[in-house]
């Protein structure tokens, strides 16, 4: 039986079916980013319920000369990608491994600044002492992600901790900061201490769910454009046809991780 | 073996196997294990319910030696365990076994062959969605053991407690839930999508969008609902996760007191926002468990009532309704969280207007009776018996669907009722119906006759039993996750208010629901027996049936068609077309005893057989 079953292969896997005109893949990759759209969708519906019921919303938390940086990033990054797919379309196997290949650079680049960003983040604290004073700013020695706990854990626990205070109207991080003079604070008197976490406030744990989410994305993207740029792109020398298909819907995907971007940008960082 | 088309190893053909049909039936087999636990940990709840606080007999000291002192004291059911059971039961069975089931059972198998298809589009991908799903289960199960037990806060995961439930333990049960349920919503994810592509794309030649068999549009709506809704939940989980293991308080308000201690977090989080991505899903999920089973009616229906259903095309226009009004609907479920009147009034609104198309649909099966010469098989009984069932569970769903009458309702043991209707003697109907008639083409052989009946029989009187006196008890107003049944609720045995007669009936419910069990072995006997000693079918149509899986070989091959099926008519062209004989498959060009139609590959041929 099973020698007659071969007769039938799954068609449409690089030819579009003539009704539709699409090939399977680009199908499938549509149904994907709809779903995609919807993961999003409802990270920014919460995003807006949690803004709208919240009695006061911290802005302009972020670094946005990073952010925009990484903005033009993607964008250079979503002209690469079509340019490699064209260069596909040319024939032109060489120029396509030149832009496939930036894309990924592009790519490690943007995880770099965010990567940044990330450790500014929790490298950066708000202290409460007993008789209700608090400050953000920074710890000597700039400490990552410290806890009261994780203080006290250590063998020798520190008796005092030195802060220095960031100044007045400079809520964020990054870039240059002025520091005021700085604190020295006795640990016993301290009842808080943590870092900007997705524990600080709802803002900053929005912000980690939607920006880590995305940055998983991106690596996503990553791994399968380096795949088609790396061990992926013998099949060109097979079966191009195919392989500029797959191309394409490696493509669609990262318009789509760019598009994200560039609703995230403004929401996070300039609202 | 050097050959170059040697036949794939044991592993690369039934373990880790591309083929539509293995991977449908992995998924078949995996669901109905999946189907048993879920059954196993209601049964032993039920005896809590049934005898509250005493220890249960037989399975207590294997709780106690499994779980511990901790979680079965003695071999009674601890609240917590009690708690853990009943969360777990709902999450199996809509996650683990109904949907898995439905699509991954019977979308996988059967949808390529009734399109005429060689494969799924995307078969690795096929692959890759079970054993997402496996691995999904397992760590399902495996919460079951770690310390604090499996997830206590019901399938709907309601937050804050989903996350202040165990305090003491950084990873419970609830963490595991979720990383869990993000595994089954990939699963189900790239299911969806292999499922869409593959109905688009791969239909056979001829084979339009108006000649589907009905199971196959019923399976393109649920992928599309399952495609979309699922995401959100997907999202509520990432946060839920974050709440619970990073101490954000996306769902945790601002001044929460927990044990008479206020709770260390930045609250600010909105414990609305967790039910409102919950049901956004939630509620289209329950369109994914009865739109296949509403396709598997239609299919035997059709087949064993030997003419055309009633309406297709209302069918048709009909399930895609249901699959776009139930994305409006789901904060009817939401009705007693002061989310307000206006926005109650709306989900008020769009639930009223998803119950026409529902009765629409369960109409048109109704009326596909009319003037059928019924062949009562098991298959069909199934089919049958999940008219009325659904009918009841629609039904008693009006009123949980105005905000109003929903106030009495909400939350008592009439909600178990209603879904239960709809999803146990319903759905699960239906897919026994599905299981006993498609069973030929899968083995080769057909099931027992006489033991189907003899399931049917049982499982449609202790199925009653056990549920519709749940509608008397949440009258009565039981709530449903009260842990010794109500006892320490009521008023007293005769006071006239409160639950004295509710109670009483907790034990007739639960030997019911044992006895559903006993119920199903004359079903697993059969289903392994006949799968050696079952009646070898005669043709590669023992039910005569005009679908065109039935057109391949039995069972089909890997590529499934020995030739590429050309389809030339609708799907279910029964009726008398001559002598002994009373249908027309799909792939037939012309009609036997008629002058060779003169037609185009598809269009409708020119002549039609006569239909009465
Ligand atoms: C066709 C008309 C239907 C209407 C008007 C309806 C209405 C409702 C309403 C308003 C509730 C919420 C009750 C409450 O919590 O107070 C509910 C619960 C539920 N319904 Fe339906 N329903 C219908 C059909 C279905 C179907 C087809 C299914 C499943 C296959 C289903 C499954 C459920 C489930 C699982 C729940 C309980 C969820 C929970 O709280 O755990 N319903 N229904
Ligand atoms: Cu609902």
């Amino acid at each position: 039986m099973h020698a007659h079953a071969a007769s039938m292969t799954i068609p449409h896997t690089v030819t579009p079916r003539p009704d539709t005109g699409l090939y399977n893949a680009r199908l499938g990759i549509w149904l994907f980013l709809a779903s995609e759209v919807m993961l999003f969708g409802a990270l920014f519906s919460s995003y807006i319920l949690l803004r709208v019921g919240a009695s006061e919303w911290p802005q302009r938390q972020l670094s946005i000369p990073l952010g925009t940086l990484n903005t033009l990033v993607l964008i250079l990054s979503s002209i690469s990608v079509v340019m490699a797919w064209l260069a596909l379309k040319h024939k032109e196997f060489g120029r396509f491994k030149l832009w496939q290949g930036a894309t990924v650079l592009l790519a490690l680049l943007f995880l770099t600044v965010k990567a940044f960003e990330y450790h500014d983040k929790f490298t950066h604290y708000y202290v409460q002492t007993r008789d209700g004073r608090s400050w953000t700013g920074h710890l000597e020695g700039k400490p990552f992600n410290l806890t009261l706990a994780r203080l006290q854990a250590g063998a020798t626990p520190p008796t005092e901790i030195v802060f220095h205070p960031d100044a007045a109207g400079h809520g964020r991080t990054g870039g240059k900061t002025d520091h005021a003079e700085a604190l020295r604070l006795p640990v016993s008197e301290l009842v808080k201490l943590e870092a900007f976490g997705p524990w600080r406030n709802t803002f900053y744990a929005i912000y980690f769910v939607l920006t880590g989410l995305h940055a998983l994305h991106v690596i996503g993207g990553i791994l399968v454009l380096g795949y088609f740029w790396g061990p992926g792109s013998r099949m060109w020398f097979r079966e191009p046809e195919r392989f500029t298909n797959r191309i394409e819907v490696a493509g669609l995907y990262w318009h789509f991780v760019e598009l994200v971007w560039i609703f995230l940008f403004p929401t996070l960082y300039l609202l | 073996m050097h050959d170059h088309h040697a036949p794939p190893g044991f592993w690369r053909r039934y373990i880790f196997s591309t083929d539509h049909k293995v991977v449908g039936i992995q998924y078949g087999l995996t669901a109905l294990v999946f189907l048993f636990i879920g059954y196993g940990l209601m049964a032993l709840m039920r005896w809590q319910l049934a005898y509250p606080g005493q220890p249960i007999p037989i399975f207590g000291k294997l709780l106690l030696a499994v779980l511990g002192p901790d979680l079965a004291d003695r071999g009674i059911m601890s609240p917590d365990l009690y708690n853990s059971f009943g969360a777990m039961h709902g999450t199996i069975m809509v996650f683990l076994a109904i949907v898995p089931l439905a699509v991954g059972a019977f979308g996988n198998y059967v949808v390529p062959l009734q399109i005429g298809a060689p494969d799924m589009a995307f078969p690795r991908l096929n692959m890759m969605s079970y054993w997402v799903y496996f691995v999904g289960g397992v760590i399902m199960l495996v919460s079951f053991f770690i310390p604090g037990g499996a997830a206590k806060s019901g399938w709907t995961s309601y937050s804050p407690l989903a996350t202040i439930a165990d305090p003491v333990h950084q990873i419970d049960g609830q963490t595991l839930w979720l990383i869990g349920m993000v595994f089954l919503i990939t699963s189900s994810l790239l299911g969806s999508i292999n499922i869409i592509t593959t109905i688009i794309q791969l239909r056979a030649r001829g084979l339009g969008w108006m000649r589907l068999p009905f199971f196959v549009w019923a399976q393109l709506v649920t992928a599309f609902i399952l495609l979309l809704a699922f995401p959100p939940l997907e999202a509520a989980g990432v946060l839920q996760l974050c709440d619970n293991l990073f101490g954000s308080s996306f769902f945790l308000p601002t001044g929460l007191v927990v044990g008479g201690r206020p709770l260390e977090v930045s609250g600010g989080g909105s414990p609305l926002l967790w039910q409102h991505l919950f049901w956004f899903l939630a509620h289209p999920e329950v369109y994914v468990l009865i739109l296949p089973a509403m396709g598997i009616v239609a299919e035997v229906l059709a087949n064993n009532t030997r003419k055309p259903l009633f309406g297709y095309k209302s069918l048709v226009y009909s399930a895609m309704a249901i699959g776009f009004i139930s994305f409006l609907v789901w904060a009817h479920h939401m009705y007693l969280t002061g989310m307000g009147t206006k926005i109650s009034t709306f989900f008020q609104t769009t639930t009223m207007l998803i119950s026409i198309p529902s009765v629409i649909i369960l109409t048109t099966l109704m009326l596909t009776l009319w003037g059928g010469s019924i062949r009562f098989n098991t298959p069909m009984l199934f089919a049958l018996a999940f008219l009325p069932m659904f009918g009841i569970g629609g039904l008693t769903g009006l009123p949980l669907g105005f905000s109003a009458t929903d106030i009495q309702l909400h939350d008592t043991y009439y909600v178990i009722g209603h879904f239960h209707y709809v999803v146990a003697p319903g759905t699960i109907f239906a897919l026994f119906a599905g299981i006993y008639y498609w069973y030929p083409k899968v083995t080769g052989r057909l099931m027992n006759d006489f033991w189907g009946k003899v399931h049917f029989a049982l499982s449609l009187v202790f199925m009653n039993l056990v549920f519709m006196p749940m509608f008397i008890q949440g009258l009565e107003g039981m709530h449903r996750r009260m842990y010794d049944g109500g006892a320490t609720y009521a008023a007293g045995p005769d006071v006239a208010y409160g639950l004295s007669l509710g109670l009483k009936l907790n034990i007739g419910i639960s030997h019911a629901a044992w006895l559903l069990g006993l119920a199903q072995v004359p079903f697993i006997v059969n289903f392994f027996w006949s799968l050696f000693r079952g009646r070898k079918v005669e043709s590669d149509n023992p039910w005569q049936a005009t679908t065109l899986e039935w057109a391949t070989p039995t069972p089909p091959p890997h590529g499934n068609f020995l030739e590429e099926p050309v389809v030339c008519r609708g799907p279910y062209e029964y009726g008398p077309v001559g002598p002994g004989r009373d249908f027309v498959p799909q792939h037939l060009s012309e009609s036997p005893l008629e002058p060779a139609p003169v037609h185009v590959h598809g269009r409708e041929p020119l002549t039609r057989p006569q239909l009465v």
